[in-house]
């Protein structure tokens, strides 16, 4: 069972697909039903890996599955966890069953098929974060496009077809030049050592020549860029988030876009870690970052459309993490893949919030609304929180993880945290502005008179969410904890000599004294 | 003196002689049965002598390598084997689908399934000869069968037309193409594949009458697999065949094409190498560009496939490109692989109707989905195939394409053809969209017969198992590459 925890917990939402397609299309709430059982599963498969997990003597990948599969590739089925991906994957695990149980009345049409093609996507962002052979990453990477393809496709808004092929090709685009530094560097690695091989610990071991290293990661980069998505590659994002329907966009926030982050600290800088660090890399990567923070949140401000200015925001937002990663020290680091979690969190939040209001009245502009404080008090108290958290409010996960970043960023280059600091004013101007103008108030419109408040389910779709963000806003101590060790492996890529130079323990160092004194 | 025919050459004629007298006997299948459906299964039996002759073949490659016969004049190697299983897969294929078509468009006679035999056994003659004359006789045999059949559904204009354009445009790279031959019999004296090799090696590389040679030779060859800029006749004429015809042009007459050019550009070319590497990069990418920007206003199934299949061309000619063991192994892959998911798209177009005319158009396809759930998913395979997408069969294709070219250095062709794929998504998915997301459309019938229905799900199969395990398809391509290569 431990040793293979791992595909079960990416194989279950799978089953749950293929049970779904023998179910006759009618019977729309038996559909329904299995569906949120087979997610619901899928979040308790996964739990134990939160207690199994070993974090204090060992800094290895854990729970690894390894098995041939195309040997005359040397690709093989290499799955396995570290920190990062363990925390990735409970947030795929919440956020994916989470934005199943929020589609239960919001999707009428075609029952059978959205709930399929959403256990698939599920499997597939599984897997993704399990994948330690290119090969095979990059494979779930490329056919996670399909379903949420179809998902916006077919139950997007009134521009869903145009929002889905950008958001494909877009990411297409990006994936195929992934392809080719990834073929670049196996090939490099091949001619190295003889074997043709995908692991990443292989390929970590390859000699390539500055120049070429530039060139690779850039290959990488982009794609990853655009998934994030970055400045000047995320136009995709406000269309195919506006046009998804809620729990596309819940996913589509709280996990796909997780993946840019989790393809630069897993591959990106690891394994072409001279092209990471060199300054004009650095000095790039974090000019982008800053206007992506600065653009994003000032294109927010402007927004009429409810949806399109939560999209915008994610653009700021995820600037934080790439600006924080790519000050390449522990703080900057950890503080970018919490940042990551906490945007998968209070993101999905706030769409789910739009998409109990727009479920009722069908629009999506923000001068539709107007005091519905008045009328749904719950609801109220949640967006606010939501929005807090978003925010960056102290006491909510948003404080803690731009806090960590600006400490890291500090570090690196003070000039970079004053303009950092400036997206958090401005994001708090937008937030605050667009609760202003949807909640408080009278109540204008009368066609807002009828609507209801949060129902039970509806709650309990929010709930975990929210008690998530008090949990890290209040005591990140054991994210902090599973983040160490991973993040100080990629420190130790980049800048070996880091933790020494400025006199911190090593992380990795305490974990072997740990498990000597467990031998002992 | 050696005896005119020895047990030798006859054993490496077999699928050429079995193919033609099945043919023969197919002829008169619909006279001896009584029976309309008689000439198909005499085909299929047909197709199962060659495939057991192949078999044999292979099982004498892999104990004693490959062999000469005839005066030399034809081969058996891991290659020849290799197109042989292609063709006859393909053949079977085509059959399977034309059964029900052609009796819908009321010309199920038994000539059209000998022609096929008869143009298969032109194209194991391709892969199989070591000669010019043998080469150019196979080339025009499978040549001729195409150009009748092409034309076989003799009331409709289109039809006429498409068979007319083919053989005009056919004849002209023909004439090209033995202009070629005939240079190259003039510098070595010989028309046998070694001694010209022998011949041209000897030569200074840029000596125009060697540059004239490769030139004339590939521009006949460049017809026949449709590169630009020679691709004219393609759209019109997959558009106007028989849609089971066109499916075997596509597929099988490309890839016999394909064999031909590699053994000319792999034996006797081959010291010329960087000669014609620049010549076909530039052709490949200038066959990528036209077919996938063309491609993306198709409204025509079938016009669309044609222009794919000119970007696909492009594709494989990249592995040629690339000049090694990789690049040669992405051919084959590629042609394997593109063998199956064009064919199962073929076979869904086959059997697509509107008031008793077949129905072509990429509306006719609208909302599929909620109709034949089971033919969406496997058009939403074969097309994510096509377009090159993992975990399906048409990954590997590129896969091994682009990593030939990263070897050899070749940057700039790899991340062009690698954007490419991009484009080709583009318009693959205008047609998954009419499956799957447009429901307002007036659909067309969709009636298969068995036959078609079994050759749907074989390639959908396929392509989804290739692209899932591809381990036993990469080993059958690895043994196919020529070893002439240096």
């Amino acid at each position: 069972m431990k040793e293979h925890i791992l595909s079960i917990v990416w194989l279950t939402p799978l089953v749950g697909m293929f049970i779904l397609l023998l179910l006759p299309k009618e019977a729309k709430n038996l559909i329904r039903l299995v569906a949120n059982v087979a997610a619901f599963v899928g979040f308790l498969v996964s739990l134990p890996l939160v207690f199994w997990f070993d974090n204090a003597s060992t800094a290895e990948y854990q729970f690894v599955e390894r098995m041939s599969w195309i040997p005359s590739l040397g690709a093989e089925y290499y799955m396995g966890i570290d920190g990062i991906s363990l925390l990735l994957i409970m947030l795929t695990t919440v956020v994916g069953f989470l934005s199943i149980l929020s589609s239960w009345t919001a999707i009428d049409n075609r029952v059978k098929e959205y709930y399929s093609f959403f256990l698939f996507l599920q499997a597939a962002m599984l897997a993704v974060f399990m994948a330690l052979d290119l090969f095979l990453f990059y494979v779930f990477w490329e056919i996670m496009l399909v379903p949420m393809y179809f998902i916006i496709g077919i139950w997007g808004h009134a521009r869903r077809l145009y929002a889905a092929i950008k958001f494909f090709l877009y990411t297409l685009a990006g994936s195929v030049l992934l392809l080719l530094a990834m073929l670049a560097l196996y090939f490099k690695h091949a001619e190295q050592f003889g074997v043709y091989s995908f692991a990443i610990e292989d390929l970590m071991r390859t000699q390539v020549p500055l120049d070429m290293q530039i060139w690779m990661f850039w290959g990488f980069f982009i794609a990853f860029a655009i998934k994030v998505p970055m400045f000047p590659l995320h136009t995709w994002l406000p269309d195919a988030h506006t046009e998804a329907p809620t729990a596309g966009s819940v996913i589509l926030a709280g996990v796909l876009l997780k993946m840019g982050i989790y393809g630069m600290v897993r591959f990106s800088i690891p394994l072409l870690p001279e092209a990471a660090s060199d300054p004009s890399t650095v000095q790039l990567i974090a000019a982008l970052s800053i206007i992506g923070i600065v653009y994003g949140a000032l294109v927010s401000l402007m927004q009429k459309n409810w949806k399109k200015l939560i999209a915008y925001s994610s653009v700021s937002h995820l600037g934080f993490c790439t600006l924080g990663i790519i000050a390449l020290n522990p703080n900057g680091i950890a503080g970018g893949i919490l940042q990551g979690i906490n945007h998968g969190l209070s993101t999905p939040l706030l769409f789910l919030v739009i998409g109990i209001v727009y479920e009722q009245r069908h629009a999506l502009e923000i001068a539709d609304y107007g005091g519905l404080a008045n009328r749904m008090p719950v609801y109220t108290v949640i967006f606010l929180i939501s929005m807090l958290a978003s925010m960056g409010m102290p006491g909510l996960n948003g404080f803690i993880g731009e806090f960590t970043i600006l400490r890291g960023v500090f570090e690196h280059d003070p000039m970079w945290a004053a303009f950092a600091v400036l997206g958090i004013v401005l994001g708090a101007a937008y937030l605050l502005w667009l609760f202003q103008r949807t909640m408080l108030g009278p109540l204008t419109n009368p066609k807002n008179e009828t609507l209801r408040d949060m129902n039970p389910r509806e709650i309990c779709v929010m709930l975990p969410l929210i008690a998530w963000c008090f949990w890290i806003g209040l005591y990140p101590k054991q994210h902090f904890e599973i983040l160490d060790k991973p993040v100080a492996r990629i420190v130790e890529r980049v800048d070996p000599e880091y933790y020494s130079r400025n006199g911190i323990p090593n992380p990795l160092n305490e974990g072997a004294q740990v498990a000597k004194l467990v031998q002992d | 003196m050696t005896p005119l025919f020895t047990a030798a050459d006859f054993f490496t004629l077999k699928p050429a002689i079995a193919l033609c007298s099945v043919g023969c006997i197919v002829l008169f299948a619909e006279w001896a049965f009584r029976s309309r459906g008689a000439a198909a299964w005499v085909a299929l039996f047909g197709e199962l002598l060659t495939a057991y002759a192949l078999w044999v073949h292979s099982a004498d490659v892999a104990a004693n390598g490959p062999r000469f016969a005839l005066s030399n004049s034809m081969t058996i190697d891991g290659f020849s084997v290799f197109f042989g299983y292609i063709f006859v897969v393909s053949a079977i294929l085509a059959i399977i689908i034309s059964a029900r078509y052609m009796e819908d468009e009321k010309s199920n006679r038994s000539e059209f399934y000998a022609l096929m035999l008869f143009a298969q056994a032109g194209m194991t003659v391709m892969a199989q000869g070591y000669d010019l004359v043998t080469l150019f006789i196979g080339l025009e045999l499978m040549a001729l069968s195409f150009y009748v059949m092409v034309g076989f559904l003799r009331d409709e204009l289109r039809s006429n037309e498409a068979a007319m354009k083919y053989l005009i445009l056919g004849a002209l790279s023909s004439g090209f193409l033995a202009y070629g031959f005939s240079i190259l019999y003039g510098i070595s004296g010989s028309t046998n594949l070694s001694e010209i090799a022998d011949a041209v090696a000897s030569r200074d590389l840029h000596d125009p009458i060697l540059i004239l040679a490769m030139v004339t030779t590939s521009v006949g060859l460049f017809f026949k697999i449709s590169v630009v800029p020679f691709h004219m006749w393609a759209p019109d004429v997959y558009e106007g065949a028989p849609t089971p015809v066109t499916a075997y042009i596509s597929v099988a007459s490309k890839a016999a094409s394909f064999a031909l050019l590699m053994r000319i550009f792999l034996v006797p070319l081959v010291s010329a190498q960087e000669v014609w590497i620049p010549l076909l990069g530039g052709v490949a990418l200038a066959t990528m560009t036209l077919g996938n920007i063309a491609a993306i206003t198709q409204n025509n199934l079938k016009r669309l496939l044609a222009y794919s299949s000119i970007s696909h061309a492009g594709y494989i000619l990249l592995g040629l490109v690339a000049g090694n063991e990789t690049g040669l192994k992405g051919v084959s892959v590629y042609i394997l692989v593109y063998m199956f998911m064009n064919f199962g798209v073929f076979a869904l177009i086959a059997a697509m109707r509107r008031d008793g005319h077949a129905a072509e158009d990429i509306d006719d396809l609208g909302g599929l989905m909620g109709r034949h759930p089971g033919y969406a998913i496997l058009m939403l395979i074969l097309l994510l195939s096509l377009a090159g997408i993992p975990p399906t069969a048409g990954f590997y294709g590129k896969y091994f394409i682009f990593l030939g070219l990263l070897q050899a250095g070749q940057y700039f062709l790899a991340i062009v053809a690698a954007l490419y794929v991009a484009v080709a998504t583009y318009y693959y998915f205008r047609i998954i969209r009419a499956i799957f997301l447009s429901d307002g459309l007036e659909p067309a019938t969709i009636a298969p017969g068995l036959g078609t229905k079994l050759a749907l799900v074989a390639s959908g199969v396929f392509t989804l198992v290739i692209g899932l395990y591809p381990e036993p398809f990469i080993n059958m391509a690895t043994n196919s590459i020529l070893l002439a290569l240096r």
